[in-house]
């Protein structure tokens, strides 16, 4: 469609032309009766429109496109059960800081509040779930709309935000005009700390000797690889990425602990609660992370870099808060920190040797059942065989937490998942959005057979639309997660865990009937040959049905609600400390 | 900054108190139900939440009294303060700024009661804005706790119905001071 500013065309026209001045290449959506009027210019536009199977597909594709490219993802819904199928996915991608644009249409203005067919309150139910909304009922209004969306959705904290057009809006004439900058009076983020607190925290990385670098999802958001990797060879300091925030700093490095959190590895764990020092970077204090709060690195000041000023001190007091966009945050404090090591540099070797120590005794590991396919095995093989290049995308439960910790992550936006919300369902759309994102990188959906009956339907979308995606459903029958809690903490009762997914349905032929290759995997001789099966197929999604054994369970672990001094590394063993270290 | 967190033992808690928050917000549909939602979700209690229009037909004044301690005020400014329809937030110390509350109680009378009545909304600066055979309805403005004793006292006699509208404040001087962000 042309760049018909100033020309006066239908509120539709105006919103399609908006997306495209917003740089809009793909959307994924469902048409349906208020949104009509604009599928009508969609059909024209050069943006590609992928047609889902469920709203929360096309919600889930654009969060996962969003990760994997850094650019906003769009998706668009018609009114009611249209938008309402889109509360999970907002919710997901506000709570991940995610920047995605949803439209939907929305009844015709005069019938708004009468309890229309297909009425629902879009802008009042998605208040709490997004970063911003509007409802447009002026056609006028659309094209400024989009565009403060677009610059809500990304700059600052990015996240979540919805555009409810009325159907009259869209029909009705209007004067198309793109605002050249957006300003709003009451959105300003901040985006770099004062020199006041780089100098603060500067000085307090030069006083400690048991500093540890605690890196978040900001990192990824905020391209900071590059300037994170200097400040922590410049430091010297261990480095703990949070599930948010894996291949923001290579897994290989020497200064790496691996994931802090309730399925961390002990020696990020650990590093944690021995610091005298965090210096936080975009990472949010999680209750994962923490373990209970009060007991959360008890004896470590915190320096605490966020964008977001109401992460400062929401969880855990900072002693230090540098506010701002983290990549100008660490710009800022290399040279301040180098300022202040010409001073004096502490010594970190006893730290060091501590913490590599607990590295080395206690690495993340896992058993082969004797009458089963070992799930981690399955997971470490695909990320070994596809590399660090592939992207690979979680649903929520076990399976993710093997995916975290079994593949080696180089690369930020290689590892997506929902690490906020916890959505299962996530993967298969998620990994969807990223393929059309990133098609030349081959996407591995890592997914449980749970998680995978949610969503799976957006394959035909795959299928039709030639997105390759690769699927691997890690098989063990059950709601894993759900029943490893039942087996620690409710005396082995599988209450409605029991999925029987071996039985039905049979996630091969299911894959075939959907247009994908469908592949079976039962032993651990076969894991290589079918993956390389898999990796060959490229014009077709592949599904790998990997059938593994149910009762493996996601080490190490804190228990809910308890200390992270009470991790254990596997069932009823805690990691025996040296007693200097205790 | 209090270090104080929802699972820190009782004893080490910051005691809370009223905080007096005067918002300018754009004047826009949604807005109150965007700051309602926020307080209901982060679990903040108002105490009271007045909003009426400014000099300025594109904003809205919001006064906000919540109790909570200081850490929890410093999280409920910051949280305020992403709302992208929010502009401004000051905190308003009841030493430098006006505060007013609206009253209209309806307070049972009769002959005998009736003039003591009378002499109570004097007392008060108050003043009577309706009469029944036995009642008197009276209208009184002032500071919390100008309104708090004037209702101890009419107590008494009787309170047949009582509205009381929420708290509206403004800094004295010509320039409040501005906590959040300055965002013009």
């Amino acid at each position: 469609m042309s760049n018909e500013s100033g020309k006066t065309i239908t509120g539709a026209s105006a919103l399609v032309q908006a997306l495209e001045h917003a740089g809009v290449d793909v959307m994924f959506g469902i048409p349906g009766g208020a949104i009509l009027p604009a599928y009508d210019p969609i059909f024209d536009s050069k943006i590609r429109h992928i047609l889902v199977r469920h709203e929360q597909g096309a919600g889930h594709a654009a969060t996962g496109y969003a990760q994997a490219t850094g650019r906003v993802g769009v998706c668009i819904a018609t009114s009611g059960p249209g938008a309402t199928n889109l509360v999970t996915p907002l919710a997901d991608a506000q709570m991940d800081s995610v920047p995605i644009v949803a439209i939907t249409g929305q009844v015709a203005s005069g019938a708004i509040g009468t309890d229309a067919f297909q009425e629902a309150d879009i802008r009042g139910i998605t208040m709490p779930v997004t970063k911003h909304n509007f409802l447009v009922t002026d056609p006028a209004e659309i094209a400024g709309a989009i565009a403060q969306a677009f610059h809500i959705a990304s700059t600052g904290r990015p996240g979540a935000v919805l555009v409810d057009i009325a159907k009259d809006a869209l029909q009705m004439q209007t004067e198309f005009n793109y605002p050249k900058s957006v300003n709003l009076r009451g959105y300003h983020p901040v985006t770099e700390p004062t020199a006041e607190s780089v100098r603060d925290a500067a000085r307090l990385i030069a006083e400690s000797k048991q500093p540890v670098l605690y890196v978040g999802g900001g990192a990824i958001k905020s391209n900071s690889q590059k300037e994170l990797l200097k400040l922590a060879e410049l430091t010297g300091a261990p480095v703990v990425t949070t599930l948010m925030a894996l291949g923001a700093f290579p897994d290989s490095h020497p200064q790496h602990l691996g994931m802090p959190g309730m399925h961390g590895t002990v020696a990020a764990v650990t590093a944690l609660q021995k610091a005298d020092l965090l210096i936080t970077l975009g990472a949010r204090f999680d209750d994962r992370v923490t373990g209970k709060l009060s007991s959360f690195a008890p004896n470590a000041k915190i320096i605490h870099a966020d964008i977001d000023p109401a992460e400062i001190g929401k969880n855990r007091r900072a002693d230090v808060a540098l506010i701002g966009d983290l990549t100008k945050s660490i710009e800022a404090l290399i040279p301040a920190v180098k300022a202040e090591f010409k001073k004096s540099q502490p010594d970190l070797t006893p730290w060091l040797a501590m913490v590599y120590g607990w590295r080395n005794r206690f690495p993340l590991g896992y058993d082969h059942p004797a009458d089963g396919l070992s799930p981690q095995y399955v997971i470490e093989r695909i990320g070994q065989i596809s590399g660090p290049d592939a992207i690979y995308v979680a649903g929520v439960g076990q399976h993710q937490m093997w995916a975290s910790q079994f593949i080696k992550y180089e690369k930020p936006r290689t590892w997506l998942n929902s690490g906020g919300l916890g959505t299962m369902g996530y993967a298969v759309p998620a990994a969807m959005g990223a393929k059309v994102g990133a098609p030349d990188k081959v996407v591995w959906a890592i997914d449980g057979d749970g998680c995978f009956q949610m969503t799976n339907q957006e394959l035909v979308t795959c299928a039709l639309n030639n997105i390759p995606i690769k699927v691997a459903v890690i098989n063990n029958e059950s709601l894993g997660m759900v029943r490893q809690w039942q087996t620690l903490f409710y005396n082995e009762r599988y209450s409605n865990t029991q999925l029987h997914s071996k039985r039905i349905p049979d996630f091969a032929k299911l894959a075939d009937a959907m247009g994908c290759v469908g592949l079976t995997c039962d032993s651990k001789e076969d894991v290589d040959r079918t993956i390389a099966q898999a990796m060959e197929i490229n014009d077709r999604p592949v599904v790998v049905d990997f059938s593994v054994h149910k009762d493996a369970m996601v080490w190490p672990m804190v228990a809910a609600g308890t200390s992270n001094d009470e991790i254990v590394n596997a069932r009823s063993l805690a990691p025996i400390w040296d007693s200097q270290e205790l | 900054m209090a270090q104080s967190h929802p699972d820190a033992p009782s004893s080490l808690r910051a005691t809370t108190k009223n905080h007096t928050l005067s918002v300018l917000v754009e004047n826009s549909p949604g807005v109150l139900a965007r700051i309602s939602s926020l307080f209901s979700r982060r679990g903040y209690n108002i105490d009271s939440l007045a909003v009426g229009p400014t000099e300025n037909p594109d904003y809205s004044k919001m006064t906000i009294v919540i109790n909570v301690e200081d850490h929890a005020l410093e999280q409920v400014i910051a949280q305020l303060d992403k709302l992208i329809n929010v502009i401004e937030i000051t905190e308003l110390d009841p030493i430098t700024s006006v505060q007013r509350e609206l009253l209209l109680v309806k307070v049972s009378t009769d002959a005998t009661t009736r003039s003591q009545v009378l002499e109570t909304v004097q007392l008060f600066r108050a003043k009577v804005v309706d009469v029944a055979q036995d009642a008197v309805t009276i209208e009184a403005t002032g500071n919390t706790e100008k309104i708090q004793a004037l209702l101890r006292v009419l107590e008494p006699y009787g309170i047949k119905e009582l509205v009381q509208s929420g708290l509206v404040a403004m800094a004295r001087g010509l320039k409040p001071g501005s906590i959040s962000e300055d965002k013009k």
